[in-house]
């Protein structure tokens, strides 16, 4: 039996924290996040040992609640998307206040090139900024080895850590070998008490300790076995490159890199290592996959006049993710021979599904808005902001979680009529509710349209936390029970939800329509389950 | 040896189980594997692309540089075709000749077709045609693996062991199926060679 297991970069690191001892993993769905969580799902051992895993509501609650498990002594993970970090910000910065008790270890997704995101913030800024240890992988392995590392360094420190991926590293498989399997920790309360109150009286003693592990981070990155600085013949040139990056660099030189190159794979950055590099070479070349963090940062440490070039100077590309190709070409090496690209071939935008929920949604409501002079509507995040697309060009705005109803009070407020916000079931009980919460306080004249398809879609089908339960959460907050309607987003039902989408718009009122039908993706599953059961 | 492989197709097509199959059996020779894919929004109906790189010697990149590919395989033409500047100027394109029409603007077969008989070395066919022929239509992506299968670098029992492999809980006759349909799809492209 081969022990060895070709393994998604999420998966490895799902492996190495159920490996590692963890109790519990708490995450929002979020490309390229996802697929840690549902691995640790279906796990044999996370099963047997009953590991939490199911999904949180959203992103800052996965936070909080994981934070609640490290302060009695288990080992927690939290995984969400680089978005994410921002709903999880307020519990992720205080929790370097707090620290941690039982490991706790958070990792980021980010997505450089934006294949299935609103931006491509850079998580490493987050860590830095929270004084956060932080880790970078730079292949599946080290993944895997450096989640129970990551857990132990957590504990040893009393800090929680930051695991940042991205997407060519997450969604990215390689060969894994699995090693020791640990026991799950014993419920354990901290043995500092006051710095879990963040009180400003706590918080200020509570400071200056930080900013003194934050000291002793450092000199761990320096020590870190994933901070290594090899050795090179030509003193011309020394790279400094970070976790998928250093791949690129090692691609464009097969038979080995000539030039000493600082590959960064744990923050806070190693000062003593990289200004060893730049002592010793005439210029430094930086290759960082994500914001120039580290380019900046060393520009600052040293004051030298020695040239520093990456994404600054414009050796590298600014914005996208990196490749072997844009990293060949800042080391100065010539291109591969190739032929030209096809000018025949043509663009393949994704599209909502054939028979999907929220193209019946969109048909009623363009229909409908046809009849208004400057309807607006403002989308959210999921499946259904490809109704921006053609061919339904439904939407006006779509920005971060929940936005959809905030900034439709807003315009309502602004004197905007009609306003309509459009809402996933799951985005709305991630972000939703407590902006409907404030348009229902003051009876804004909008309408807010839930389409639920019972399931988070776009992210592959995971579990929705409002499922069964959309029309209780809005008449609980409050919203008039005559004007929470429900209809089933069907094609045949064209007409009438027409007619009750111009029956809320005209009302002088907060409105919500749930348009319901399960997604066509998870519908064909369910279906082909049950058929495999009754076969049996 | 080494073999870096672009495989190609539609969201939703299904290119994930020939890089599935590929990495099982790879993983049983102790080879170097690493498959980059796509997940997410553009999973949606969209193009998809998968990267998987094969080697005896360790693999430093996810992503296969361009002009590095030895081998395009896609699930549909026009998709072929988007890659090709990752292709070595001798790489071999294996791909069906089954238009995915989801796009207003897909371009007429015969430009797509004249564009890929003008590479100089192609495998073009009808993959559904022949899954049918030999096997059932649901087979298409084995008949395909089966004609690129000469053109990487693992032996051909190997990658029927991986197909045993991976399809080897839906019983014998499924595995079977799908091991004719290989068998074809290997035969073909023998004869194109």
């Amino acid at each position: 039996m081969n022990s060895k297991r070709l393994l998604l970069g999420d998966e490895a690191l799902a492996l190495g924290a159920i490996n590692a001892g963890l109790s519990g993993v708490y995450a929002y769905p979020g490309t390229p996040s996802t697929e840690i969580t549902e691995f640790i799902q279906l796990n044999p051992l996370a099963r047997e040992r009953k590991l939490h895993s199911h999904w949180s509501a959203n992103e800052k609650t996965a936070m909080e609640e994981a934070l609640g498990m490290s302060f009695c002594g288990k080992r927690a993970l939290v995984c969400m998307k680089h978005v994410g970090m921002n709903v999880a910000a307020d519990g992720f910065v205080n929790s370097a206040f707090t620290g941690a008790n039982g490991g706790l270890v958070v990792v980021a997704a980010d997505d450089p090139s934006m294949h299935s995101s609103q931006n491509e913030q850079d998580s490493r800024y987050y860590g830095q900024f929270a004084f956060i240890p932080t880790f970078e992988p730079s292949s599946q392995q080290e993944a895997y080895d450096m989640m129970g590392y990551a857990f132990d360094f957590s504990e040893r420190m009393g800090l929680p850590v930051l695991m940042r991926m991205v997407t060519r590293m997450a969604h990215s498989r390689g060969v894994v070998a699995e090693g020791e399997v640990r026991a799950e920790n014993p419920l354990k309360y901290p043995e500092k008490t006051r710095q879990w109150v963040l009180m400003p009286g706590n918080s200020k003693v509570r400071y200056k300790e930080l900013l003194k592990d934050w000291d002793k981070c450092e000199q761990e990155s320096e020590n870190s076995p994933y901070n290594t600085l090899s050795e090179g013949t030509d003193k011309s040139m020394g790279i400094i490159a970070n976790g998928i990056a250093y791949n690129y660099v090692m691609e464009c030189f097969p038979e080995g890199c000539p030039f000493p190159v600082l590959k960064i794979s744990q923050y806070p950055l190693p000062t003593g290592k990289i200004k060893k590099l730049v002592d010793e070479c005439d210029s430094i070349l930086v290759v960082e996959e994500g914001q120039p963090f580290i380019e900046e940062r060393v520009k600052g440490m040293l004051g030298t006049p020695k040239p520093i070039r990456g994404k600054l100077s414009g050796d590298l590309p600014r914005t996208g993710e990196l490749n072997p190709d844009s990293v060949r070409e800042a080391l100065g090496l010539p291109a591969l021979p190739k032929q030209g690209a096809s000018q025949v071939v043509m663009p393949r935008p994704p599209a909502l599904c054939q028979g999907c929920s929220h193209r019946d949604v969109y048909a009623a409501l363009n229909d409908v808005l046809k009849e208004y002079e400057n309807p607006k509507v403002f989308g959210d995040i999921g499946c259904y902001t490809l109704g921006w697309l053609s061919p339904f060009n439904a939407i006006d705005t779509v920005v971060d979680m929940g936005a959809s109803i905030s900034m439709a009070k807003g315009a309502a407020d602004a004197g905007q009529h009609p306003s309509v916000a459009i809402i996933g079931d799951s985005t709305f009980t991630h972000s939703g509710m407590t902006p409907l919460l404030d348009a229902i306080n003051e009876n804004n004249n909008m309408v807010a349209i839930i389409s639920d398809n019972l399931t988070t879609g776009m992210t592959g089908g995971q579990d929705s936390q409002g499922t069964g339960k959309l029309e209780d959460i809005c008449i609980g907050l409050g919203a008039d029970p005559k004007h929470v309607r429900t209809i089933d987003a069907l094609p045949k039902l064209h007409s009438e939800l027409m007619d009750l989408m111009r029956e809320e718009i005209e009302y002088p009122g907060l409105s919500v329509i749930i348009c319901r039908r399960e997604c066509i993706q998870t519908a064909r599953r369910h279906a082909a389950a049950k058929a495999k059961e009754a076969k049996k | 040896m080494k073999t870096d492989i672009v495989l190609a197709g539609v969201g939703g097509q299904g290119i994930l189980s020939i890089a599935t199959i590929l990495g099982a059996a790879a993983l049983n020779e102790d080879l170097y594997i690493k498959q980059a894919e796509v997940h997410g929004m553009s999973q949606r109906g969209g193009d998809v692309q998968s990267n998987l790189r094969i080697s005896s010697s360790p693999i430093a990149s996810d992503l296969i540089p361009l002009g590095g590919a030895d081998l395009i395989v896609s699930l549909e033409p026009m998709e072929a075709l988007r890659y090709v500047e990752y292709l070595k100027p001798n790489g071999w394109i294996v791909t069906s000749t089954a238009p995915f029409v989801n796009i207003p603007n897909y371009p007429e077969m015969e430009v797509l077709e004249a564009e890929l008989n003008a590479w100089p070395n192609t495998v073009a066919f009808d993959m559904e045609e022949m899954a049918k022929e030999v096997a059932t239509q649901r087979s298409s992506n084995m008949v395909l693996l089966g004609a690129a299968a000469p053109f990487i670098d693992l032996e051909t029992e190997k990658i029927e062991q991986g197909i045993r492999t991976v399809f080897g809980a839906k019983g014998e006759k499924i595995v079977e199926s799908n091991l004719k349909a290989f068998r074809a799809g290997l035969e073909f492209a023998k004869s194109k060679m």
